[in-house]
């Protein structure tokens, strides 16, 4: 590595020529977390056999999910495509009676122009059942962008005004955080909420996540007044125009967009809870933007550092290369920045740079910071390209797509599979070390194998 | 439109890609958008592959579809072809590529004039064939590629080996347990004399298929993938060819004495009769099994067959013919070849079911309740949910159906692979049987403080025997939960009818 440090972060574009999911795999995590859903992906056999693959052994468990695969009636308009659909999502409100149908359009009815859109509210009225449609292709979008395109369809759907709604939700989240402890903690605990507008959090995540966040900004005298995701859909959070609303992943765009302009929420931009430098920036924004003092939130990360501190021994010092895939690259680039680690590139399907803004500034200031060189990001990355890169600097760790995985290993470069990153409780203060744990992970294995000699196992090396 | 949460054969474009990607240096580009390119990750972690996949995608977006491809694809084929100089690039549409009609073949002959080299579009379309058939069409293509180019060129070789010898057509990646039948079929032909003249696609170099018609003929050991091109060889090259699968000990038998009848028809006199005697009398142990007092009590059994057609028919006649197990359903999803099931199994087994729709199947392995199951994946989890062991016999696999061991399916140590894997799934569905007729192993009652005794409960005698009525597997559940039950309510010893009441309120 030069050590040649830029005065501002540089951004470039490559091909797009990259390995990711396809967008469509965001069915797999939301149709757990929304559980009264069912998602429709109005697809082929590609769409099917990628789903059917990468959810693993999830498919087995009768999921709320299916295809509805086109054939080559549905694409030469021989068949009436209301008619087909009407059918299909008649046999799944008998079999399932979810509470919503969430239609996920995919390349082939954006190529065949299947207006989904508008048959959505005819067949809605006929079968008395809401049908979100969200357009998650592969045209447009990379994998996490997925759950970008079905939360902006849900945002226009979330009530204007129900106070009656609305206090029940708040009860299920009350219920939901005193689960399993003694009336006294309760009340102990129990500290006046500051006054403060409205706060709405917008993200889909593990249902313990939500309640660890959800407590950490209690701390700080928030009150959170719902989730974009809930856990049913019949749950979805009352937006009034004007409330505050602020993204837990830094691949929300297309919903921040919605709330601000079609919901009149204002957006608090702030980076985002990922790492202990990343939960209490988040926290400390949301505390100024309400005129709050934050309380005790530099002995809380402080605390946090101190617990991570065999993590962070093992990678300090150490490379790491995102080939980028999930769009969570610029945040784990910087809490892994801020463990000690350096990173020549950032590779990411797409940069929105005012979602992410805050993020980026907490990026650079962390470089500066900790006195390392400015990382490369690289929109739409080209893999063959980035490879060439990976054998010329040879980087300690490469965060990437299984397909490069194992070829990467096999010439002795440490890899860890970036999907995991989406998969895993990765956000808030108490979750930093799982995302240390994966990243060690292949340190640690390293580590243990050591001095067996066999790192390169291919027998022509570089070879791309 | 059909609703659809699972499917047996996966689309078109796979197939091509798991042809491309078996041979040794063709680079497979893919007209699709982002996201398509999920095979790599499936040949990177089922197979374990070391090597980058040869499979890049010439990616399908808005301005494509806008303004079409362009010089997209022609630019992504020139690239790759200077990048990584494969001796062959594969342009492969996918369903995407299917309604764009653009015209691929266009962009291909574009491309040939500055590729160094060869640039073929794969024939094939996404609504018409699956993975299997389109797997079947272009290795048949690629091989008639290169014989004709070898004829125009004057560089087709004259004549036969000097000694007897085969090509085994449709060995391929991510095919079931394809690599272990390769190794096998060699040593097979080895041991009959006849050397090998090439095995394809898996590792071979296209350079050498000009030298196929010097075999004296074809083996095709599975019925999906080889057939199509050991045709075009038969036309064209008036090759004979073996199509029976050696798979079983009769079926291996009938398979060699075709072979026998093959070479004999072009002088080469062989008899292979004492070998198959030999080894299936004394070397295998797969008709000694059959004999032996183990395989006695299988007879009757109840099975259900499900798969592809090669490892579905075959498994059949193996239980029924080599076992005397009573295949009471035996099932494929390769619909488009049902006809030939049919025909393979019909005195095999009580019903046939030709279908590619798991509910069906589920519906009809919980209709006849069989003593195992052998079929995907699929019906793996099916019998899991039913309580019914499975063994996996063909493709969809996961990670585990792809073993480091040595596992062949074909010859004379597949069937004795077979043999255990049929013994097993039996054998097992037995055992669970036996324990819940007897109330499980721990039926002794435990006479000193181990870890049993660590709650601080005190289990009655009763109550013990009755919670060693359970069965195994929710034993540990059950007793949490009166455990737990017993505690909240401050009781501290356990009888019967704590248990009752604990099982009707938490339903332990």
């Amino acid at each position: 590595m030069t050590a040649t440090q830029p005065e501002a972060l540089t951004f470039d574009c490559e091909t797009g020529n990259y390995h990711t999911f396809c967008p469509i795999s965001c069915v797999a995590w939301l149709y757990q977390k929304i559980e009264d859903s069912f998602f429709l992906v109005i697809g082929t056999k590609t769409c099917g056999y990628f789903l059917q693959n990468a959810m693993g052994v999830m498919i087995f468990a009768e999921p709320r999910y299916a295809m509805a695969e086109l054939e080559e009636g549905d694409i030469s308009a021989q068949l009436n495509d209301y008619n087909e659909l009407k059918r299909l999502c008649d046999q799944i409100k008998r079999d399932r009676n979810p509470s919503v149908i969430v239609w996920i359009g995919t390349c082939t009815t954006e190529i065949i122009k299947m207006d989904l859109e508008g048959l959505a509210p005819k067949l809605e009225a006929e079968i008395g059942i809401p049908i979100v449609v969200a357009r998650a292709n592969g045209l447009d979008y990379a994998f996490t962008q997925g759950e970008d395109t079905v939360l902006a369809a849900m945002a226009v759907r979330c009530p204007e005004k129900a106070p009656e709604a609305e206090k029940e939700d708040r009860n299920a989240m009350q219920k939901l955080l005193n689960f399993g402890r003694k009336q006294e903690e309760i009340k102990a605990e129990a500290a006046e909420y500051a006054d403060h507008p409205p706060l709405v959090l917008f993200g889909s995540l593990p249902d313990p996540v939500v309640t660890n966040l959800t407590l950490e900004l209690k701390k700080q005298g928030i009150k959170v007044a719902g989730w974009l995701p809930a856990k049913r859909y019949t749950e979805l959070p009352v937006l009034e125009e004007g409330y505050y609303v602020s993204g837990l992943n830094p691949f929300l765009s297309r919903t921040a967009t919605t709330l601000m302009r079609r919901r009149k929420c204002k957006l608090i931009g702030a980076p985002f809870p990922i790492g202990p430098d990343g939960t209490r920036a988040w926290i400390e924004k949301i505390c100024s933007v309400f005129g709050i003092e934050p309380q005790g939130l530099a002995e809380r990360e402080a605390q946090i550092w101190e617990n991570l501190a065999d993590y962070v021994e093992l990678i300090r010092g150490k490379s790491v290369f995102f080939m980028g895939d999930n769009l969570l690259e610029i945040s784990l680039a910087r809490f892994l920045i801020r463990c000690g680690m350096t990173c020549p590139e950032i590779g990411i399907p797409y940069m929105d740079k005012r979602y992410q803004n805050a993020e980026l500034v907490l990026l650079e200031k962390t470089c500066q910071e900790m006195g390392v060189a400015l990382p490369r990001i690289i929109e739409k990355p080209d893999n063959y390209n980035q490879l060439q890169r990976i054998h010329d600097l040879r980087p300690d760790l490469v965060i990437t797509g299984m397909a490069h995985a194992n070829p990467l290993e096999a010439r002795g470069i440490s890899t860890k599979w970036s999907v995991e990153f989406t998969f895993a409780q990765i956000h808030g203060f108490t979750n930093a070390r799982d995302i240390l744990e994966l990243v060690t992970r292949p340190l640690r294995r390293n580590a243990a194998l050591q001095d067996l000699g066999w790192d390169q196992l291919v027998q022509e090396t570089a070879k791309v | 439109m059909k609703l659809a949460y699972w499917m047996y054969a996966g689309p078109a474009h796979i197939g091509t890609l798991r042809i491309a990607s078996s041979f040794k240096n063709v680079h497979a580009i893919m007209h699709a958008p982002i996201g398509d390119d999920y095979f790599n990750v499936m040949r990177s972690m089922l197979e374990r592959e070391r090597d980058y996949t040869p499979v890049t995608t010439s990616v399908v977006d808005r301005n494509v579809l806008a303004r079409g491809s362009q010089e997209k694809v022609v630019d992504n084929i020139l690239r790759k072809d200077q990048e990584e100089t494969p001796d062959l690039i594969v342009l492969t549409p996918t369903c995407t590529s299917s309604i764009l009609q653009e015209d691929l073949e266009n962009f291909v002959e574009r491309a040939q004039i500055d590729a160094k080299g060869d640039v073929l579009l794969a024939d094939v379309n996404h609504y018409r064939v699956n993975e299997l058939q389109a797997a079947d069409r272009t290795l048949d293509q690629i091989v008639q590629f290169y014989l004709e180019k070898a004829r125009k060129h004057g560089t087709l070789p004259e004549g036969k080996t000097e000694q007897p010898s085969v090509n085994i057509l449709g060995m391929s990646t991510l095919g079931f347990h394809n690599n272990h039948d390769g190794t096998e079929l060699k040593k097979l032909m080895g041991e009959l004399g006849i050397e090998v003249n090439q095995l394809i696609p898996d590792g071979a170099s296209v350079h050498n298929l000009k030298n196929l018609p010097r075999a004296w003929f074809n083996l095709v050991p599975y019925r999906e993938i080889g057939l199509m091109s050991a045709h075009y060889l038969e036309r064209e090259f008036n090759m004979p060819y073996v199509d029976i699968t050696p798979m079983g000990i009769v079926g291996t038998a009938q398979c060699i004495r075709k072979i026998q009848q093959v070479l004999n028809q072009q002088g080469a006199a062989v008899d292979y009769g004492e070998f198959i005697d030999h080894q299936t009398r004394f070397v295998s142990q797969a008709a000694w099994f059959s004999r032996s007092i183990d395989c006695q009590n299988l007879t009757g059994k109840k099975a259900v067959v499900f798969g592809d057609n090669t490892h579905a028919a075959a498994m059949t006649r193996i239980l029924a013919r080599e076992m005397g197990i009573r295949v009471v359903l035996a099932g494929t999803y390769c619909k488009y070849d049902a006809d030939w099931f049919r025909e393979q199994v019909g005195e095999y087994c009580d019903e046939i079911l030709i279908s590619d729709d798991n509910g069906a199947i589920g519906d009809a392995i919980a209709r006849l309740e069989p003593a195992a199951i052998f079929g995907t994946q699929m019906e793996r989890h099916m019998g899991k949910r039913l309580d019914i062991p499975c063994g996996v016999i063909a493709a969809p696999i996961h990670i585990q159906n792809f073993p480091v061991g040595y596992r062949p399916f074909v010859g004379y140590e597949g069937a004795n692979q077979i043999v255990d894997l049929v013994y097993n799934s039996f054998t097992l569905g037995m055992e669970d049987h036996l324990l819940e007729i007897f109330g499980g192993h721990d039926t002794k009652e435990v006479i000193h403080k181990g870890i049993s005794a660590e709650s601080g409960l005190n289990w009655s005698k009763e109550a013990k025997i009755e919670l060693n009525k359970v069965p195994g597997f929710v034993r540990g559940k059950v007793k949490r939960n009166t455990e737990k039950f017993a505690r909240e309510r401050g009781m501290d010893e356990i009888t019967l009818e704590v248990m009752y009441a604990a099982k009707e309120s938490v339903g332990a």
